[in-house]
């Protein structure tokens, strides 16, 4: 039976205005949603179990406030949900480390994760992931196909390819052409009395801290124009000043 | 002081510019990088020879670069490379092999690089919304946005070496398939030309083509006009669920300006906005903005800019 693990990661609601407040930061007014691109890849990892067989466990890290995301994974039909159980904020070295452990000890086959979560945008734990496993990866996958061996479309050379990949692997998923499933009913009542399994992991020390998180730097007010006709002279101010074109 | 090693960003089987950038990024970091060369024939490498600040070049050279694969450049680029700080380029492809490299090395790895200082180095975060900066104590690998760090001036003269490397190939292509546009990518493109809602209509969009012809440009659009229109791809749309862009020059048009698009074109050096709703949000963040529709601004900026063009 095919074990197929997929990486879930609580983040704030992609809609929320993020604030700082002294040098952090302050979430605690954001509503946390699952990871928009994970969703993608619960949905992969359903449609690869429906295809061949096996069983899908969503995992995240986290405090017992990311089994929300595991519930909502539960609700549109993984088989189990398990959380690494960790506060701290990770580098991605300690990060990976005790994902890949975890992954190695539960007997995983292949891993689907978003392509990056929505907090960061680093996109560094699926490859990451699959090289500590010493596993075949591919990113940015927008389709995966299951007959006769694993093969995914990503991007190549200026385009798309399709390509076969080796398993074990680690699959990261962009938004493709396929609809996630929505919750029904009888898949939220599961959730709901579905139990987190929790885990604990040897967790490295971090190499790479967080000194301090700051608002964009505001851009000088540009100059503003009423008409089209304006369009000319932006259009030289573009060449003669801007120097862009 | 821990050794910098720069991985040279290739794009159509040269040295793209920003592997110039990369070599000022290493400088900041407070040293001369070494500067490897992916490919396939140590030719390539020949570019890389007159970047300033770089202390030699070494051409990787492995049949395995003929195509990316994480997991066989990731081991053939590990052969090669001194223990050290590694610096790539910020592209999806370049993150993804700086996230392999790093935990080939059991590394960490710090993604999508603004600016350094000695040893603290910033990124964006929340899609742009906040910054974050970081301290690294030791080595890592980093990856740097294009279009930030000057490039360093082509004055140099580095020794170029020639080192055989290999790599097991993890993935096969099986066929490369047709992109749906002959269109410039809006993840390549220097200027990017992108409509939204406003445009009424997908058909308008050839107003948009004609300009992005007249400057090689590529065509973009907000997610409200993805959603809104069958005609328009996914592959165009920019923003938080879309592509995160980073030209020189963007123009928007049309787009009110969603933090969801904000998130993914924020970045760019300078920004246009054309849009008939002197409130549109758009227009705090564009350093020319345009208060008109586009049936009036559209045919005077493509007859001024085909004029400069001639």
């Amino acid at each position: 039976m095919t074990k197929i693990v997929v990486l879930v990661k609580q983040v704030p609601d992609t809609n929320a205005k993020i604030v700082v407040s002294g040098d952090r930061v302050d979430l605690s007014a954001v509503k946390k949603v699952m990871s928009p691109y994970d969703e993608f890849a619960v949905e992969t990892a359903l449609r690869h179990r429906d295809a061949s067989g096996g069983e899908v466990i969503a995992l995240t890290l986290g405090g017992a406030g990311a089994d929300k995301v595991l519930k909502d994974a539960k609700a549109i039909g993984v088989d189990h949900i398990v959380r690494i159980d960790c506060e701290e904020e990770l580098d991605s070295n300690s990060l990976q480390s005790a994902l890949a452990s975890t992954l190695q000890e539960m007997g995983a086959e292949i891993v689907y994760c978003g392509k990056s979560a929505a907090d960061t945008g680093a996109g560094s734990t699926g490859p990451g992931v699959a090289e500590r496993l010493g596993w075949a990866s591919a990113s940015n996958v927008t389709s995966v196909g299951f007959d006769g061996g694993l093969t995914v479309v990503a991007p190549s050379d200026g385009g798309n390819a399709r390509m076969s990949v080796n398993t074990p692997a680690v699959i990261t998923c962009d938004k493709g052409d396929i609809k996630v499933r929505k919750p029904n009913v009888k898949g939220i009542m599961q959730a709901k009395k579905a139990q987190v399994e929790v885990k604990t992991a040897a967790i490295q020390p971090s190499s790479v801290t967080i000194v301090a998180h700051s608002m964009p730097p505001a851009k000088p007010a540009g100059k503003s124009y009423e008409g089209g006709a304006a369009a000319a002279e932006v259009a030289n101010l573009l060449r003669d000043e801007a120097n862009v074109i | 002081m821990t050794e910098l090693i720069v991985i040279a960003e290739i794009a159509k089987g040269t040295i793209h510019t920003t592997t110039s950038e990369l070599v000022t990024a290493a400088n900041a970091l407070g040293g001369s990088p070494i500067i490897i060369v992916p490919c396939t024939d140590a030719s390539v490498a020949d570019a890389a020879g007159t970047i300033a600040g770089a202390s030699k070049v070494i051409a990787a050279k492995s049949d395995a670069f003929a195509h990316y694969d994480a997991a066989a450049w990731a081991e053939a680029l590990d052969a090669v490379a001194p223990q050290g700080t590694i610096l790539t380029s910020a592209t999806p492809q370049s993150k993804d092999l700086a996230a392999r490299l790093a935990a080939r090395r059991n590394l960490s790895v710090v993604q999508d690089v603004v600016a350094i200082s000695q040893n603290q180095l910033t990124s964006p975060v929340y899609s742009g919304k906040a910054m974050q900066t970081v301290a690294i104590s030791g080595p890592a690998v980093v990856s740097v946005r294009a279009n930030v760090f000057d490039a360093a001036p082509s004055t140099g003269s580095n020794e170029i070496s020639v080192v055989d490397t290999t790599g097991n190939m993890a993935t096969a292509v099986q066929e490369f398939m047709a992109r749906a546009s002959q269109r410039l990518d809006v993840a390549e493109a220097n200027i990017i030309i992108s409509g939204g809602r406003g445009m009424g209509s997908p058909d308008n969009f050839v107003h948009l083509e004609a300009i992005a012809d007249t400057l090689g440009a590529a065509v973009g659009a907000s997610r409200a006009a993805v959603d809104t229109w069958e005609a328009i791809p996914h592959s165009m749309q920019v923003g938080q669920t879309g592509k995160t862009v980073n030209p020189n020059l963007y123009i928007a048009v049309g787009i009110s300006g969603a933090i969801q698009h904000l998130a993914g074109m924020r970045s760019s050096k300078y920004i246009v906005a054309i849009n008939k709703d002197a409130d549109a949000p758009i227009f705090q963040h564009a350093d020319y903005g345009i208060v008109a529709t586009w049936e009036e601004a559209l045919p005077v900026l493509q007859s001024t800019l085909a004029g400069m063009m001639a």
